[in-house]
Protein backbone atom coordinates (compact mmCIF):
# COMPACT_ATOMS: atom_id res chain seq x y z
CA UNK A 1 0.00 0.00 0.00
CA UNK A 2 2.64 2.10 0.85
CA UNK A 3 4.42 1.19 -1.88
CA UNK A 4 1.90 2.35 -4.39
CA UNK A 5 1.60 5.92 -2.64
CA UNK A 6 4.78 6.25 -3.23
CA UNK A 7 4.42 5.49 -6.77
CA UNK A 8 1.39 7.97 -7.57
CA UNK A 9 2.97 10.52 -5.78
CA UNK A 10 5.64 10.27 -7.92
CA UNK A 11 4.27 9.65 -10.84
CA UNK A 12 1.68 13.14 -10.28
CA UNK A 13 4.78 14.74 -9.23
CA UNK A 14 6.48 14.53 -12.54
CA UNK A 15 3.28 15.34 -14.28
CA UNK A 16 3.27 18.32 -12.57
CA UNK A 17 7.01 19.58 -13.68
CA UNK A 18 6.59 18.48 -16.68
CA UNK A 19 3.61 20.49 -17.34
CA UNK A 20 5.59 23.58 -16.17
CA UNK A 21 8.15 22.93 -17.93
CA UNK A 22 6.60 22.36 -21.60
CA UNK A 23 4.35 25.52 -21.11
CA UNK A 24 5.74 28.71 -21.97
CA UNK A 25 6.84 29.09 -26.14
CA UNK A 26 9.65 31.23 -26.74
CA UNK A 27 9.31 34.49 -28.18
CA UNK A 28 11.50 37.31 -28.37
CA UNK A 29 8.71 39.87 -27.09
CA UNK A 30 8.97 42.06 -24.70
CA UNK A 31 5.82 43.16 -22.96
CA UNK A 32 5.56 46.04 -20.80
CA UNK A 33 4.53 44.23 -18.03
CA UNK A 34 3.71 40.75 -16.43
CA UNK A 35 0.26 40.89 -16.63
CA UNK A 36 0.35 42.69 -20.32
CA UNK A 37 1.89 39.20 -21.27
CA UNK A 38 -0.51 36.78 -19.28
CA UNK A 39 -2.97 38.54 -20.64
CA UNK A 40 -2.05 38.15 -24.28
CA UNK A 41 -0.83 34.81 -23.94
CA UNK A 42 -4.17 34.07 -22.89
CA UNK A 43 -6.32 35.75 -25.81
CA UNK A 44 -3.69 34.76 -28.24
CA UNK A 45 -4.70 30.72 -27.11
CA UNK A 46 -7.81 31.23 -28.12
CA UNK A 47 -6.78 32.01 -31.50
CA UNK A 48 -6.65 29.47 -33.97
CA UNK A 49 -4.04 29.23 -36.65
CA UNK A 50 -5.58 29.43 -39.90
CA UNK A 51 -2.36 27.72 -41.38
CA UNK A 52 -1.89 24.69 -39.48
CA UNK A 53 -5.54 24.33 -38.57
CA UNK A 54 -6.25 22.96 -34.85
CA UNK A 55 -3.21 24.64 -33.10
CA UNK A 56 -3.73 27.75 -31.77
CA UNK A 57 -1.48 30.77 -33.02
CA UNK A 58 0.75 30.77 -29.70
CA UNK A 59 1.20 26.58 -29.95
CA UNK A 60 2.37 27.19 -34.30
CA UNK A 61 5.19 27.61 -35.74
CA UNK A 62 4.02 28.24 -38.90
CA UNK A 63 4.64 31.96 -40.64
CA UNK A 64 0.91 33.50 -40.29
CA UNK A 65 0.44 32.23 -36.49
CA UNK A 66 3.93 33.80 -35.38
CA UNK A 67 2.47 37.12 -37.32
CA UNK A 68 -0.42 37.06 -35.96
CA UNK A 69 0.74 36.55 -32.41
CA UNK A 70 3.14 39.75 -32.19
CA UNK A 71 -0.23 41.04 -33.31
CA UNK A 72 -2.03 40.12 -30.78
CA UNK A 73 1.10 41.12 -28.44
CA UNK A 74 1.63 44.44 -29.50
CA UNK A 75 -2.15 45.24 -29.72
CA UNK A 76 -2.13 44.13 -25.99
CA UNK A 77 0.88 46.29 -25.05
CA UNK A 78 -0.76 49.23 -26.99
CA UNK A 79 -3.91 48.90 -24.49
CA UNK A 80 -6.43 47.72 -27.39
CA UNK A 81 -9.37 45.84 -25.68
CA UNK A 82 -9.91 42.16 -26.20
CA UNK A 83 -12.95 43.00 -28.38
CA UNK A 84 -11.34 45.11 -30.89
CA UNK A 85 -7.98 42.21 -31.06
CA UNK A 86 -10.72 40.03 -31.79
CA UNK A 87 -12.39 42.32 -34.43
CA UNK A 88 -8.91 42.93 -36.08
CA UNK A 89 -8.63 39.19 -36.75
CA UNK A 90 -11.74 37.93 -37.39
CA UNK A 91 -12.14 40.81 -39.88
CA UNK A 92 -9.32 39.39 -41.95
CA UNK A 93 -9.53 35.32 -41.38
CA UNK A 94 -13.01 35.05 -40.42
CA UNK A 95 -14.97 33.51 -37.68
CA UNK A 96 -12.94 30.66 -38.11
CA UNK A 97 -9.64 31.65 -35.90
CA UNK A 98 -12.43 31.85 -33.03
CA UNK A 99 -11.81 28.93 -31.19
CA UNK A 100 -15.23 29.71 -29.48
CA UNK A 101 -17.63 30.97 -31.78
CA UNK A 102 -19.91 33.92 -30.89
CA UNK A 103 -23.71 33.65 -29.96
CA UNK A 104 -25.29 35.17 -33.51
CA UNK A 105 -28.11 33.94 -35.62
CA UNK A 106 -25.48 31.64 -37.74
CA UNK A 107 -24.57 29.79 -34.82
CA UNK A 108 -27.46 29.73 -33.20
CA UNK A 109 -27.83 25.51 -33.96
CA UNK A 110 -24.33 25.00 -32.95
CA UNK A 111 -24.93 26.81 -29.17
CA UNK A 112 -28.97 25.34 -28.65
CA UNK A 113 -28.33 22.59 -30.77
CA UNK A 114 -27.66 20.06 -27.54
CA UNK A 115 -29.67 21.58 -25.31
CA UNK A 116 -32.08 21.49 -27.93
CA UNK A 117 -31.84 17.92 -28.50
CA UNK A 118 -31.48 16.99 -24.17
CA UNK A 119 -34.58 18.92 -23.81
CA UNK A 120 -36.44 16.56 -26.85
CA UNK A 121 -34.83 13.30 -25.52
CA UNK A 122 -36.41 14.17 -22.10
CA UNK A 123 -39.95 14.75 -23.62
CA UNK A 124 -39.81 11.78 -25.34
CA UNK A 125 -38.50 9.97 -22.18
CA UNK A 126 -41.17 11.56 -20.20
CA UNK A 127 -43.91 10.56 -22.43
CA UNK A 128 -42.83 7.01 -22.68
CA UNK A 129 -42.52 6.46 -18.57
CA UNK A 130 -45.96 7.97 -18.62
CA UNK A 131 -47.32 5.65 -21.26
CA UNK A 132 -45.86 2.75 -19.52
CA UNK A 133 -47.13 3.45 -15.97
CA UNK A 134 -50.61 4.02 -17.29
CA UNK A 135 -50.45 0.55 -19.30
CA UNK A 136 -48.94 -1.01 -15.97
CA UNK A 137 -51.98 0.04 -13.84
CA UNK A 138 -54.42 -0.98 -16.42
CA UNK A 139 -55.00 -4.68 -15.83
CA UNK A 140 -55.16 -4.23 -12.41
CA UNK A 141 -58.78 -2.93 -12.73
CA UNK A 142 -61.58 -5.85 -13.60
CA UNK A 143 -64.69 -4.63 -14.34
CA UNK A 144 -67.74 -5.90 -12.49
CA UNK A 145 -68.06 -8.78 -14.40
CA UNK A 146 -64.34 -9.64 -14.74
CA UNK A 147 -64.63 -9.82 -10.94
CA UNK A 148 -67.72 -12.17 -10.89
CA UNK A 149 -66.30 -14.63 -13.15
CA UNK A 150 -62.65 -14.39 -10.69
CA UNK A 151 -64.96 -14.81 -8.04
CA UNK A 152 -66.51 -18.17 -9.29
CA UNK A 153 -63.26 -19.94 -10.53
CA UNK A 154 -61.89 -19.40 -7.01
CA UNK A 155 -65.04 -21.03 -5.68
CA UNK A 156 -64.63 -23.32 -8.04
CA UNK A 157 -61.03 -24.35 -7.20
CA UNK A 158 -61.54 -24.48 -3.66
CA UNK B 1 -50.10 8.38 -36.68
CA UNK B 2 -48.33 6.69 -33.34
CA UNK B 3 -46.16 4.59 -35.69
CA UNK B 4 -45.24 8.11 -37.56
CA UNK B 5 -43.83 9.53 -34.23
CA UNK B 6 -41.78 6.32 -33.48
CA UNK B 7 -39.83 7.05 -37.01
CA UNK B 8 -38.84 10.50 -35.73
CA UNK B 9 -35.57 8.86 -34.17
CA UNK B 10 -34.50 7.52 -37.49
CA UNK B 11 -35.87 10.94 -39.13
CA UNK B 12 -32.94 12.42 -37.19
CA UNK B 13 -30.30 10.43 -37.18
CA UNK B 14 -30.94 10.22 -41.44
CA UNK B 15 -30.76 14.51 -41.35
CA UNK B 16 -27.04 14.13 -39.57
CA UNK B 17 -25.71 11.74 -41.13
CA UNK B 18 -26.31 12.81 -44.50
CA UNK B 19 -25.06 16.24 -43.16
CA UNK B 20 -21.66 14.86 -41.59
CA UNK B 21 -21.34 12.75 -44.45
CA UNK B 22 -21.22 15.87 -46.70
CA UNK B 23 -18.74 17.67 -43.77
CA UNK B 24 -16.03 14.26 -44.80
CA UNK B 25 -15.38 15.76 -48.05
CA UNK B 26 -15.10 19.11 -47.53
CA UNK B 27 -11.82 20.63 -47.73
CA UNK B 28 -10.73 21.88 -44.18
CA UNK B 29 -8.21 24.09 -46.12
CA UNK B 30 -10.69 26.04 -48.16
CA UNK B 31 -11.72 28.48 -45.88
CA UNK B 32 -13.96 31.57 -47.10
CA UNK B 33 -12.88 34.53 -46.77
CA UNK B 34 -13.80 37.27 -44.71
CA UNK B 35 -12.62 40.13 -47.02
CA UNK B 36 -15.35 38.48 -49.72
CA UNK B 37 -17.48 41.62 -50.35
CA UNK B 38 -14.96 44.04 -48.93
CA UNK B 39 -12.28 46.69 -50.74
CA UNK B 40 -8.99 46.13 -51.18
CA UNK B 41 -7.54 47.34 -48.36
CA UNK B 42 -5.51 50.28 -48.24
CA UNK B 43 -1.64 49.65 -48.40
CA UNK B 44 0.92 51.79 -50.11
CA UNK B 45 3.70 49.82 -51.10
CA UNK B 46 6.89 49.48 -53.46
CA UNK B 47 7.27 48.07 -56.82
CA UNK B 48 9.18 44.54 -57.06
CA UNK B 49 11.15 46.02 -59.43
CA UNK B 50 11.99 49.63 -58.34
CA UNK B 51 12.35 50.61 -54.64
CA UNK B 52 11.46 53.76 -55.41
CA UNK B 53 8.06 53.62 -57.51
CA UNK B 54 5.33 53.52 -54.87
CA UNK B 55 2.09 51.63 -55.52
CA UNK B 56 -1.19 51.94 -53.60
CA UNK B 57 -4.41 50.06 -53.78
CA UNK B 58 -6.06 53.06 -55.71
CA UNK B 59 -3.66 52.81 -58.87
CA UNK B 60 -5.39 49.36 -59.09
CA UNK B 61 -8.68 50.55 -58.94
CA UNK B 62 -10.96 51.19 -62.11
CA UNK B 63 -10.88 47.41 -63.99
CA UNK B 64 -11.55 43.88 -63.34
CA UNK B 65 -8.10 42.43 -61.96
CA UNK B 66 -6.64 39.29 -60.05
CA UNK B 67 -4.03 39.78 -57.04
CA UNK B 68 -1.91 36.98 -57.06
CA UNK B 69 -0.15 36.13 -53.91
CA UNK B 70 3.23 34.38 -54.22
CA UNK B 71 6.66 34.06 -52.87
CA UNK B 72 9.90 32.32 -54.47
CA UNK B 73 10.00 30.29 -51.30
CA UNK B 74 6.76 28.84 -51.82
CA UNK B 75 6.86 25.34 -54.23
CA UNK B 76 2.92 25.91 -54.82
CA UNK B 77 3.88 29.02 -57.07
CA UNK B 78 6.16 27.61 -58.85
CA UNK B 79 3.82 24.78 -59.78
CA UNK B 80 1.13 27.49 -60.71
CA UNK B 81 3.72 30.08 -62.54
CA UNK B 82 3.46 28.13 -65.85
CA UNK B 83 -0.36 28.45 -66.13
CA UNK B 84 -0.17 32.01 -64.95
CA UNK B 85 2.34 32.58 -67.85
CA UNK B 86 -0.71 30.99 -70.21
CA UNK B 87 -2.78 32.92 -68.58
CA UNK B 88 -0.60 35.97 -68.99
CA UNK B 89 -0.23 35.61 -72.54
CA UNK B 90 -4.07 35.34 -73.28
CA UNK B 91 -4.43 38.67 -72.07
CA UNK B 92 -7.99 38.30 -70.26
CA UNK B 93 -7.28 40.00 -66.82
CA UNK B 94 -4.73 42.40 -65.57
CA UNK B 95 -2.76 39.86 -62.72
CA UNK B 96 -1.28 42.03 -60.33
CA UNK B 97 1.48 40.21 -58.04
CA UNK B 98 2.34 40.26 -54.64
CA UNK B 99 5.29 38.91 -53.42
CA UNK B 100 4.71 37.84 -50.37
CA UNK B 101 7.66 37.84 -47.53
CA UNK B 102 10.51 37.70 -49.75
CA UNK B 103 13.89 39.34 -50.94
CA UNK B 104 13.67 41.43 -53.72
CA UNK B 105 16.56 40.40 -55.24
CA UNK B 106 15.72 36.09 -55.51
CA UNK B 107 11.80 37.39 -56.70
CA UNK B 108 13.35 39.71 -59.36
CA UNK B 109 15.68 36.75 -60.63
CA UNK B 110 13.01 34.01 -60.31
CA UNK B 111 10.69 36.11 -62.68
CA UNK B 112 13.50 36.88 -64.82
CA UNK B 113 14.65 33.07 -65.30
CA UNK B 114 11.00 31.66 -65.21
CA UNK B 115 9.33 34.75 -67.03
CA UNK B 116 6.89 37.25 -65.78
CA UNK B 117 3.09 36.83 -65.37
CA UNK B 118 2.29 40.38 -63.63
CA UNK B 119 1.20 43.20 -65.38
CA UNK B 120 3.11 44.94 -61.83
CA UNK B 121 4.20 43.35 -59.08
CA UNK B 122 3.68 44.59 -55.41
CA UNK B 123 6.45 43.89 -52.94
CA UNK B 124 5.10 43.13 -49.61
CA UNK B 125 8.12 41.82 -47.30
CA UNK B 126 6.54 42.10 -44.05
CA UNK B 127 3.69 40.32 -45.05
CA UNK B 128 1.17 43.50 -44.06
CA UNK B 129 -0.52 43.70 -46.78
CA UNK B 130 -0.96 39.76 -46.83
CA UNK B 131 -1.87 40.02 -42.73
CA UNK B 132 -4.49 42.86 -44.23
CA UNK B 133 -5.92 40.27 -46.90
CA UNK B 134 -6.21 37.45 -44.53
CA UNK B 135 -3.95 35.14 -46.35
CA UNK B 136 -2.34 32.47 -44.39
CA UNK B 137 -0.34 30.40 -47.28
CA UNK B 138 0.40 31.44 -50.89
CA UNK B 139 -0.26 31.19 -53.56
CA UNK B 140 -3.70 32.71 -52.82
CA UNK B 141 -5.32 34.30 -55.64
CA UNK B 142 -7.92 37.59 -55.25
CA UNK B 143 -10.53 38.72 -57.63
CA UNK B 144 -11.09 42.01 -57.25
CA UNK B 145 -14.15 44.15 -59.31
CA UNK B 146 -14.45 47.52 -60.97
CA UNK B 147 -14.99 48.56 -58.14
CA UNK B 148 -11.95 47.55 -56.18
CA UNK B 149 -14.26 45.04 -54.45
CA UNK B 150 -12.40 41.87 -53.91
CA UNK B 151 -15.33 39.31 -54.95
CA UNK B 152 -13.60 35.82 -54.08
CA UNK B 153 -10.44 34.32 -53.02
CA UNK B 154 -9.07 31.53 -54.09
CA UNK B 155 -6.12 29.38 -51.80
CA UNK B 156 -3.88 26.90 -53.46
CA UNK B 157 -2.35 26.87 -56.54
CA UNK B 158 -4.12 28.21 -59.77
CA UNK B 159 -4.57 25.42 -62.84
CA UNK B 160 -6.68 24.62 -65.77
CA UNK B 161 -9.55 23.28 -64.03
CA UNK B 162 -9.76 25.82 -61.71
CA UNK B 163 -9.57 28.47 -63.88
CA UNK B 164 -12.07 27.04 -66.31
CA UNK B 165 -14.29 26.03 -63.69
CA UNK B 166 -14.31 28.89 -60.87
CA UNK B 167 -12.26 31.85 -61.92
CA UNK B 168 -13.19 32.42 -65.46
CA UNK B 169 -16.59 32.31 -65.18
CA UNK B 170 -16.25 34.63 -62.57
CA UNK B 171 -13.98 37.22 -64.57
CA UNK B 172 -16.41 37.05 -67.07
CA UNK B 173 -19.29 38.20 -65.15
CA UNK B 174 -17.34 41.01 -63.19
CA UNK B 175 -16.14 42.71 -66.98
CA UNK B 176 -19.84 42.20 -67.85
CA UNK B 177 -20.88 43.66 -64.70
CA UNK B 178 -17.85 46.33 -65.64
CA UNK B 179 -18.84 46.71 -69.16
CA UNK B 180 -22.91 47.27 -68.20
CA UNK B 181 -21.79 49.77 -65.64
CA UNK B 182 -19.66 51.88 -67.84
CA UNK B 183 -22.45 52.46 -70.44
CA UNK B 184 -24.67 53.59 -68.03
CA UNK B 185 -21.92 55.98 -66.94
CA UNK B 186 -21.84 57.09 -71.03
CA UNK B 187 -25.78 57.46 -71.33
CA UNK B 188 -25.86 59.78 -68.33
CA UNK B 189 -23.17 61.87 -69.20
CA UNK B 190 -25.07 61.59 -72.71
CA UNK B 191 -28.67 62.87 -70.72
CA UNK B 192 -27.03 65.85 -68.85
Amino acid sequence: MKALLKILTSAVLAFGFAYQVSATPVDTYQFKNAANQEHAMQLARSLRCPQCQNQDIVDSNSPVAKDLRMEVYKMVDAGKSDSEIIEFMTSRYGEFVLYKPRLETKTYILWLGPVALLLFGALVAFIFIRKQRSHAEKPAELSAEEQQQLAELLKQHK
Amino acid sequence: MKKLILFIPLVLFLVMGIFLYRGLYLNPQQLDSALEGKPVPEFRLSKLEDAKTMISNHDLKGQVYIMNVWATWCPSCKYEHPYLLQLARQNIVPIYGINYRDQRGLAVQELTRQGDPYTLNIFDPDGKLGLDLGVYGAPESFIVDHNGIIRFRYAGPVDMRVWNETIYPLVKQLQQEAATAQQGNATQGKAS
